[in-house]
């Protein structure tokens, strides 16, 4: 088999659990939760194009993810736009957004990328919180309305699902797509060594703005599609905590790897319920098991996974050998 | 021999069995919101604590009508998201009959739309005035509104004849909501807002803005804001030697405000709810019963005074109590004996819900006090 058809293949399986997963939880407080992992993948994703791929840091994704869900929120209810409209203007705007602050941000690397990062979405988090009379402050934007096609309403959490998945689904597949593409290369190469991708042809300074932008573009669907089967929006939810969350979600998913992504987002999302008796210190968990997976397994679960997987590949394969 | 034995142990295994189905019908479930950690844990801890030690009481005295109460408890952090999911799964997961809480705005305007949908009734433990108003079929809330504080405090004003007024509030949902209501207040009581200074929930020095103000034509100081902020202003206001009155909001009305604010906290005036002068109301007092039972009790419990904060979860326990004790357990049961509350006299005010009132409180729920000798004093 070769590497794209197995990919294809792996896609497939991937999408068929993912549709018929609701078949076994029908009305069950499971599929809302699978609905924040469909957006947290999606933000996973996004932040990993960025991370895994360009190897460029974002400690303020949040924020990109917050001006999606803000901007489609007011242009939903303060304009009364459709709420597909406002997901198209918010996606462009924020992209766009990214686009333009893309280019001095990116110049820098390290610590200091990290930094501007930081800052940027700290100063977002600072408009959503302190714009009153637009974003409804502190106290949240109620009465977003639900999406809609016709007269089917996504107020159920079986029909977010579905919108949700089929629409994360759509990311994941554009993304595998692009890393398997010359692109893709391309940043991997800047991944490695900026320098000697330079030297090779790569235009890396736009490369990694365009990787940028896209990245905010995907995080700004997320974004309003959050908005939009939530219905209510709270700066809280978009803070600096919740940028370090995304970046917890793709280290430990696995860097690169867009299942990785999915993987990490799902273990993030409901490790919570979990880790609810230690309250404050949940904070310590996570930061533990930062430290533990690029100790001992710098390729996240999924390469974890990929591992066991040889492990009993090749033991099948020595026992069917010893059989002959 | 052996055979016999056996039949016996049997038959009385069968009876113990039974006897324990007949008393132990399933426990009536309650589903908890609070925001025991994170930024707003200071109203989440109290009103969990105070809502367990009311549960654990119910259940010891017999439960509602032969019933058990079951509380499940989920931490919401103050995030909107978590309180979204918190509350799909206390109304899929764990099908309780009726919520309390959350403990802010925020997190209870987020899960709006949830229990509607569901019809369950809640009753939150947050002060926002949108959270009903307008009015919602299945929300009631027990913190009093910051529109009945306000007029509290412009009303001793004007007996003191403080005309020209500096406001100094902070940038969270408290504080945004009582911005507007100092705003829409003053015009009516014709006193005029000559500063209007912010600052941020986690600043720790406010001398800047209290410089400016202290240049300004200010008779008083109006702060609006929850520990720590507050404490901050208060000692602030020492330091600069400013002698203006200091009067605060109710979101500063427990012993931890003294303690932080340390001497600053002296003679400044807040309205709060009874909670905290309970043993100086008078004794034709309606709450006044409530009001020392809980403190004394919560202080049994856990060591400290219990606080405002714990009341509003005092409240809604004791609010739905009430309605399933009226009517029947099942949610729709309960939103309607909740709505025909009269005359409730419980921690936060006495409470009488309407179909058109799901407050329940008047302005009567507030009472002026003064901190003075690191205690509370009524102000009559």
């Amino acid at each position: 088999m070769t590497k794209e058809k197995r990919e294809i293949l792996i896609f497939l399986i991937f999408t068929l659990a993912v549709l018929i997963t609701p078949l076994f939880l029908r009305g069950s407080y499971y599929l809302n939760v699978l609905v924040f992992i469909g957006i947290n993948t999606m933000l996973a994703i996004a932040l990993n194009l960025l991370l895994g791929y360009a190897g460029q840091i974002s400690l303020g994704h949040a924020a990109f993810f917050g001006l999606g869900a803000y901007i489609s929120g007011i242009l939903t209810t303060r304009f009364s736009f459709d709420p597909w409209l406002a997901m198209i203007i918010s996606a462009l705007m924020s992209g766009g957004l990214a686009f333009i602050i893309g280019f001095p941000i990116l110049k820098l690397k390290g610590h200091y990328l990290a930094m501007a990062t930081l800052g940027f979405g700290i100063i977002m988090f600072i408009i959503f919180n302190e714009t009153v009379a637009l974003t409804g402050g502190p106290s949240g934007l109620s009465g977003i309305p639900n999406i809609h096609i016709n007269s089917l309403v996504f107020d159920n959490d079986l029909n977010n699902y579905y919108l949700i998945w089929v629409i994360t689904l759509m990311v994941m597949l554009l993304s595998i797509n692009l890393s398997q593409s010359r692109i893709g290369r391309a940043l991997r190469a800047i991944h490695d060594s900026e320098v000697a991708a330079r030297v090779m042809g790569v235009n890396a300074r736009v490369l990694k703005v365009q990787i940028f932008a896209v990245s905010a573009l995907i995080s700004a669907v997320a974004g309003s599609l959050y908005a939009h089967t939530m219905t209510f929006i709270s700066p809280a939810s978009f803070g600096f905590n919740f940028s370090i969350e995304l970046v917890t979600m793709v280290i430990i998913g696995g860097l690169g790897s867009i299942y990785g992504s999915f993987l990490g987002a799902a273990i993030l999302t409901v490790l919570p319920e979990f880790l609810r008796v230690l309250q404050d210190f949940d904070i310590v968990v996570y930061g533990l098991m930062l430290i533990l997976m690029t100790m001992f397994m710098p390729g996240g679960l999924i390469s974890g996974l990929r591992l066991i997987g040889e492990a009993i590949g090749s033991r099948i394969k020595r026992k069917s050998v010893s059989n002959a | 021999m052996l055979k016999q034995m056996f039949r016996v142990v049997i038959s009385v295994l069968f009876v113990v069995l039974m006897a324990g189905s007949a008393v132990a019908a399933p426990p009536i479930k309650i589903g908890a919101l609070f925001a025991v950690s994170g930024p707003a844990s200071f109203l989440g801890e109290p009103e969990r604590n105070t809502a367990k030690m009311m549960v654990d009481e119910i259940n010891k005295a017999g439960g509602i009508k032969g019933r058990q109460l079951e509380l499940i408890v989920i931490d919401t952090q103050g995030d909107a998201t978590k309180a979204v999911q918190g509350v799909n799964k206390l109304i899929k997961d764990d099908k309780v009959a009726a919520i309390i809480g959350p403990s802010t705005t925020g997190d209870t305007m987020a899960v709006i739309p949830v229990v509607e949908k569901a019809e369950i009734p809640m009753v939150s433990c947050a002060a926002g005035v949108k959270i009903t108003d307008p009015t919602k079929k299945w929300v009631f809330k027990t913190a009093q509104n910051d529109a009945l504080a306000v007029p509290k405090i412009f009303d001793h004003m004007k007996k003191q004849k403080i005309n020209k007024i500096a406001i100094l509030t902070v940038s969270d949902g408290f504080g945004s909501s009582g911005r507007e209501q100092l705003v829409l207040h003053a015009k009516q009581f014709g006193i005029q807002i000559i500063s209007d200074e912010t600052y941020g929930p986690k600043d720790t020095d406010m001398t800047a803005q209290l410089t400016k103000i202290r240049g300004s034509e200010a008779q008083a100081i109006v702060c609006w804001g929850t520990n720590p902020g507050p404490a901050v202003v208060a000692r602030n206001v020492k330091q600069l030697g400013i002698t203006l009155p200091l009067y605060m909001s109710h979101g500063v009305s427990s012993k931890k405000f003294i303690e932080l604010a340390d001497d600053g906290a002296e003679g400044i005036i807040l309205p709060s709810g009874r909670v905290v002068v309970a043993d100086q109301l008078s004794k034709s007092d309606p709450q006044k019963k409530a009001l020392l039972n809980y403190v004394e009790n919560y202080k049994k419990h856990y060591n400290v005074e219990g606080d405002h904060f714990g009341g509003h979860a005092y409240d809604a326990i004791m609010l739905i109590k009430g309605a399933i004790e009226r009517g029947g357990d099942s949610p729709a049961a309960i939103r309607d004996q909740l709505e025909k509350t009269v005359k409730y006299a419980g921690i936060g005010g006495t409470f009488s819900y309407s179909a058109q009132d799901h407050a329940g409180l008047t302005s009567d729920a507030f009472v002026l006090v003064q901190i003075k000798n690191k205690g509370w004093t009524l102000l009559k």
